[in-house]
């Protein structure tokens, strides 16, 4: 039988229930930029949905959260959960098998990233017809560049399935360790790669820092503006992606705050919920809520952290930061370059686990007194991840609290489309180029819309220009 | 045509923490426990870029999910390869995937949308709702005849 014989069914959307990334646009009498926000819709009820469960279920239920960083929340959860069990340390064995998970996640995440939704921008400029400047485009032109995209996040999601169990529902991380070790077959299987991923990491690091440096006079205003970061650091200074204490700069690099356990982090930080918004802000104490804002991600851990104890990455740590006179790097779209400084270091310390035979111990769980409230941090691609928990002695959770990264960058995102719409709304209707550069703004977070707003699915952007006096005069979508 | 001169790759996605999204992990999970012969079987929250080159490796693929309008109990439609650009990382269309693997792997798999009808999105929980695992269950019995018979071609709902 002919394809044409079936029935042509419209089915919209097939997929996910919809959530929405909205911008709004206001202008004042002169037609010039008042106002920009960036909305999100939000789906709330996830911290409802794991209160009562048991809290060895939490790491498995909360991947639930987001199809795109299940690991991230996991391991999150587990850190809490390793708390709540007196689980203090970890064996070598059950820390390093986590590790290895969560370079592989942000390997392939920022991977991902990079190839598929950044690269169509860099290699063919945000003006270029959207119809080539995708990762079809990409496949077209640089067909070499689109399947190391889709090889490097294939060897990351491999890693996941190693030491997660499966791609959906694992189960690696338990309270107090994992549930399996790598074996030998499993390493070797990695091992076989390993070369190659770290060769097309190299490269990937050149071409977000070839196209910063070439383009420096158009990237370094885009969307760009001074800010404080924060991010986990290890105790030494070094960058540390798995675990840490709290570290905030300001825009010049002064301490905020240093070497701060976590488990106090209500001490320092706080949410702020504002009437047009969803998604909360969250802000520094000390500094208060108009202006204690922070960024998070890999712009923010190059910036906080002394040091990256792998030397490649290291080196273009360094190389980044002359950029800037050893100064925090505040330019919105070095997010890029950051990000792929991160994925250098992910495939090197891939490799350095991959050679260490703790991964092939047996000694997997600890156990000690148990508690009843902990707080369990990670540093997700996107940035800083938050997840607090009271568990009551039944063993069911009483209370969860989740800070996602996208969450933690709310008011750096509003502030980049506040600044491309200022700098780029010419007239009083939505051009494609403005359309374009607030996409490119927005993207340069990587932001994690599902989780943030608990919802699922494909984001749409929508942008709505509104007069002084609050009608709608021009509106376009970004699907 | 017939089913031992066909691979077939069945990747159903969706969220099982999210009501009826959770049908492409159930269809999933109930045709791999039938064991068809050429048929393998993957699931996830999502698709994304990785499954082109795996399905570059097979005659046909079906994107199994949950739909919101589709007919009841669900349709089964042929699709077409294209390219689109995702605001965000979080998923890619199943023409795209397809596309994908065309374009970079050059693969000549057909593909086809299973998508099948659910009601329940909106709040997290782990169950499908009654409706939807009737419709469950119908799409596996097609599934498993048009395996078994090797004519998934001749469905024309």
């Amino acid at each position: 039988m002919s394809d044409t014989n079936l029935k042509r069914v419209i089915i919209e959307p097939v997929t996910r229930v919809e959530g929405h990334g909205k911008v709004s646009i206001l202008l004042d009498e002169q037609n010039q930029v008042k106002q920009a926000r960036l909305h999100i819709v939000e789906f709330r009820g996830f911290e409802r949905f794991i209160q009562g469960r048991p809290y060895w279920e939490v790491p498995v239920l909360v991947q639930r959260l987001c199809g795109i960083c299940p690991v991230s929340h996991h391991l999150a959860a587990a850190k809490a959960m390793d708390l709540i069990v007196g689980a203090d340390q970890l064996t070598p064995t059950a820390e390093k098998i986590r590790r290895l998970m969560h370079y592989g996640q942000m390997f392939q995440s920022h991977a991902l990233h990079f190839f598929h939704l950044c690269s169509p921008d860099l290699l063919f400029g945000f003006d270029a017809d959207p119809a080539i400047r995708n990762v079809i485009g990409v496949a077209a032109k640089f067909p070499d560049l689109a399947v190391q995209g889709v090889m490097m996040r294939k060897y990351g999601q491999e890693i996941i399935k190693a030491t997660a169990g499966k791609k959906i529902h694992g189960t690696g991380a338990i309270p107090g360790g994992v549930n399996k070790n790598l074996s030998i077959e499993e390493r070797d299987a990695l091992l076989k790669d390993i070369d190659q991923m770290v060769e097309w990491s190299r490269g990937a690091v050149k071409i977000a820092k070839d196209y910063t440096m070439d383009n420096i006079e158009d990237v370094k205003p885009f969307g760009s503006f001074d800010s404080s970061h924060l991010s986990l650091i290890r105790e030494d200074g070094a960058m540390d992606l798995y675990h840490g204490n709290l570290r905030a700069i300001d825009k010049d690099g002064n301490k905020i705050f240093d070497q701060v356990d976590y488990q106090k982090y209500t001490d320092y930080l706080a949410e702020e919920v504002r009437d047009w918004s969803y998604m909360k802000f969250p802000f520094i104490k000390s500094i208060g809520p108009e202006n204690g804002w922070y960024r998070v991600g890999p712009l923010s851990r190059v910036n906080t952290c002394d040091f990256i104890d792998t030397p490649e990455a290291e080196a273009e740590r360094k190389e980044f930061m002359a950029l800037t006179d050893d100064k925090p790097n505040n330019i919105t779209l070095a997010y890029h370059w950051t990000r792929m400084i991160e994925v250098l270091h992910s495939i090197e310390k891939i490799k350095e686990l991959l050679n260490d035979s703790d991964l092939q111990g047996t000694d997997l769980v600890v156990t000690g007194e148990r508690r009843e409230e902990a707080v369990g941090l990670i540093e997700a691609p996107r940035g800083t991840l938050f997840h607090h928990y009271k568990v009551n002695k039944n063993d069911q959770v009483e209370m969860a609290n989740l800070i996602v990264s996208t969450t933690n960058n709310n008011e750096p995102m509003n502030r980049a489309v506040q600044k491309v719409a200022q700098d780029h709304l010419s007239g009083v209707e939505i051009t494609e180029g403005l359309l374009n550069r607030i996409e490119v703004a927005i993207r340069a977070y990587d932001p994690c819309l599902s989780c943030a707003t608990h919802a699922l699915g494909k984001m749409p952007l929508s942008v709505s220009l509104y007069d002084h006096d609050g009608n709608v005069i021009d509106k376009k979508f970004k699907q | 045509m017939t089913s031992d001169r066909l691979t077939v790759l069945l990747i159903g996605y969706g969220n099982p923490g999210r009501l009826d999204d959770g049908l492409g992990p159930a269809v999933a999970e109930a045709i791999e426990s039938l064991k068809l012969p050429g048929v393998t079987v993957e699931a996830n929250y999502q698709l994304n870029v990785e499954d082109a080159e795996q399905l570059a490796g097979y005659d046909m693929v079906i994107f199994a999910d949950a739909s919101v309008n589709a007919l009841e109990p669900f349709s089964f439609y042929r699709i077409k390869p294209k390219a689109e650009v995702s605001f965000t990382t979080h998923s890619i269309e199943p023409e795209s995937v397809l596309g994908l693997a065309h374009d970079l792997f050059e693969a000549k798999t057909t593909g086809y949308i299973l998508a099948i009808r659910g009601y329940a999105f909106n709040e997290f929980g782990q169950q499908l709702s009654a409706r939807a695992k009737e419709n469950l269950n119908a799409a596996v019995n097609f599934f498993k005849d048009a395996a078994g018979n090797g004519n998934f071609f001749d469905f024309n709902k």
